[in-house]
């Protein structure tokens, strides 16, 4: 199997695993217990706290436990909301291809009176961060910025933008879910206020994730219960998966350079050898992008038939079409860089990590051709294109 | 549990009639590339039978699988009963689909009913 989908989630790295056994056999006990036995597990937290705390050049104090990306993504948009209201400031800054998880909470605070304004990413999928400068006003309270898109994987100038928000005092967030343990974070130098992230991207457990929020930065509970995470987060730790999220985000970015260098091999060629199919485009800018991520459309193709047949041959990857996401309407992220409907339809996203390989680059090369090939042979669309009946709508 | 049956996968992988008929007597085409499924079918009707029928469809695994199946309903059978096709028996027929894919199979109906149509506009014509 060619595993081409680590956008989605990844493998656990063995490292990971083996840290968390032993806090899932032997040392279980709450860490909230004063005898030395839930003790051990206290200590196994302050541990973890300290190692993402590195990783992102924060300090340990400042690094919340949730249960994943959506969580921290609620809770840092809320909290500045929250913040922002009791001074009457009600307007937030954010893009058009957030995670759901933020664009949701936004319209959920739309409700609640607050003006959003959603910064357009342009073709190429990169926002500048000059149009974030002209957006900020007088009620403005957050700016939120995702780190690198989920689907199209264009990397943000997030120190910049966080340049701006710091010069006019007003709280940044970024979703760096697609980016921690992939590319270099560092809230001191990037200017961030408030940050998230979730193990399972980056070949850590499921359900686990961080909130990074600056000491300033006064948080407000989603969840509400026990002296948790100083009483921003109740409830009782999972404490293997933290510990499993710690190891796995101090190996990737141990080493992040080296795994780049084979990634980014891997993910130029396939980008090369998919821009020679007649009438396809990639996705985001060829540059400022993920190491791993290659996405794509095709014209005259639906991209959940071409998942279905790269499954019968051995590749596991994703698409922004409609009949993937259960909706109508094909991938907010494709329309947000003018990607009309019809060619949204026909994506396709391959994320690679370090584990891939040649094998499966030439197996990719192979094989998406020739699906592609074969889902225009039967397609009413493509063949109207060819006799001239339609207009092509991406270039040859 | 998979996302289809065994059934649709099967017309998926597999499907029966694909492709076009020159000449036909009655071409139906509905949907649009902006919802993302089109699907086109192309009947062969002798003495108001459809003796031959070819579909081509642009679409996700549960088009093209009720594209599939609905021309194996309709081949060889009297046009008063192809009119009685409706999507809910290409449905049942593929052993079911999922709730959020039902849309899709509705367009097998209504291109085999637009195929009938146009063959009946243009017997009129004539
Ligand atoms: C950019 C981004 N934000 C947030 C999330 C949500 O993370 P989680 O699944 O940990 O809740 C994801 C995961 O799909 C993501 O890619
Ligand atoms: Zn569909």
């Amino acid at each position: 199997m060619v595993y081409a989908d680590n956008a989605a989630t990844t493998k656990m790295s063995k490292i990971a695993v083996s840290a968390m056994l032993p806090y899932i056999e032997n040392f279980w006990g709450n860490p909230s217990s004063l005898y030395s036995f839930g003790q051990k597990a206290a200590e196994a937290l302050v541990c973890a706290r300290e190692k993402i705390a590195a990783c992102i050049c924060a300090s340990p104090s400042e690094i919340y436990f949730t249960s994943g990306g959506s969580e921290s993504d609620n809770q840092a948009i809320i909290s500045a909301a929250k913040i922002g209201a009791r001074k009457n400031k009600k307007h937030i800054i954010s893009s058009s291809f957030e995670h759901h998880a933020v664009l949701h909470t936004l319209k959920k605070l739309e409700k609640d009176g607050f003006e959003i304004e959603l910064l357009d990413v342009h073709v190429n999928g990169v926002i500048n961060p000059q149009q974030v400068a002209d957006s900020i006003r007088e009620d403005t309270c957050l700016v939120t910025v995702m780190f690198a898109n989920n689907e199209i994987g264009t990397v943000q100038p997030i120190a910049e933008i966080g340049g701006v928000c710091r010069a006019r005092k007003i709280p940044f967030h970024t979703d760096a879910v697609q980016a921690a343990g992939h590319i270099p974070i560092d809230v001191q130098k990037q200017n961030i206020d408030m940050l998230s992230i979730s193990a399972h991207k980056f070949h850590g457990p499921k359900g686990v994730g961080v909130l990074y929020a600056r000491k300033n930065i006064p948080l407000t509970n989603l969840i509400e219960g026990g002296a948790q995470e100083k009483g921003k987060r109740g409830g009782t730790e999972n404490v293997p998966a933290i510990i499993g999220m710690a190891a796995a985000l101090e190996e990737a970015c141990a080493n992040m350079e080296e795994n780049n260098r084979k990634i980014l091999r891997l993910r130029n060629k396939i980008i090369g050898g998919l821009k020679k199919i007649p009438h396809s485009a990639l996705n985001g800018d060829g540059e400022k992008r993920l190491p791993g991520n290659v996405s794509f459309c095709f014209e005259g193709i639906e991209g959940e038939s071409l998942l279905l047949l790269l499954d019968d041959r051995g590749i596991c990857a994703s698409s922004g079409s409609a009949c993937t996401s259960g909706s109508l309407d094909p991938s907010h992220v494709l329309l947000a860089i003018g990607r009309p409907h019809e060619i949204a339809h026909g994506s396709l996203r391959l994320s690679l990590d370090e584990n891939n390989s040649e094998d499966d680059a030439e197996k990719i090369l192979q094989v998406v051709p020739e699906v592609v090939d074969y889902l225009r042979s039967m397609s009413p669309l493509w063949k109207d294109k060819l006799i001239g009946k339609r207009e092509f709508l991406l270039p040859e | 549990m998979a996302l289809y049956s065994e059934k649709v996968m099967d017309h998926f992988r597999h499907p029966r009639n694909v492709g076009s008929i020159e000449n036909a007597d009655g071409i139906g085409e509905v949907g649009n590339g902006k919802c993302g499924d089109i699907m086109k079918m192309y009947l062969k009707i002798d003495d108001d039978v459809v003796s031959d029928v070819k579909f081509e469809t642009f679409g996700c695994g549960s088009a093209i699988a009720s594209s599939s199946m609905a021309t194996e309903m309709i081949k060889g059978k009297p046009l008063t009963e192809v009119l009685q096709l409706t999507n809910k028996a290409v449905a049942e027929a593929l052993d079911g689909l999922p709730v959020h894919k039902l849309h899709c199979s509705v367009l097998a109906e209504e291109a085999i009913k637009a195929a009938v149509q146009d063959y009946y506009d243009k017997r009129n014509r004539d």
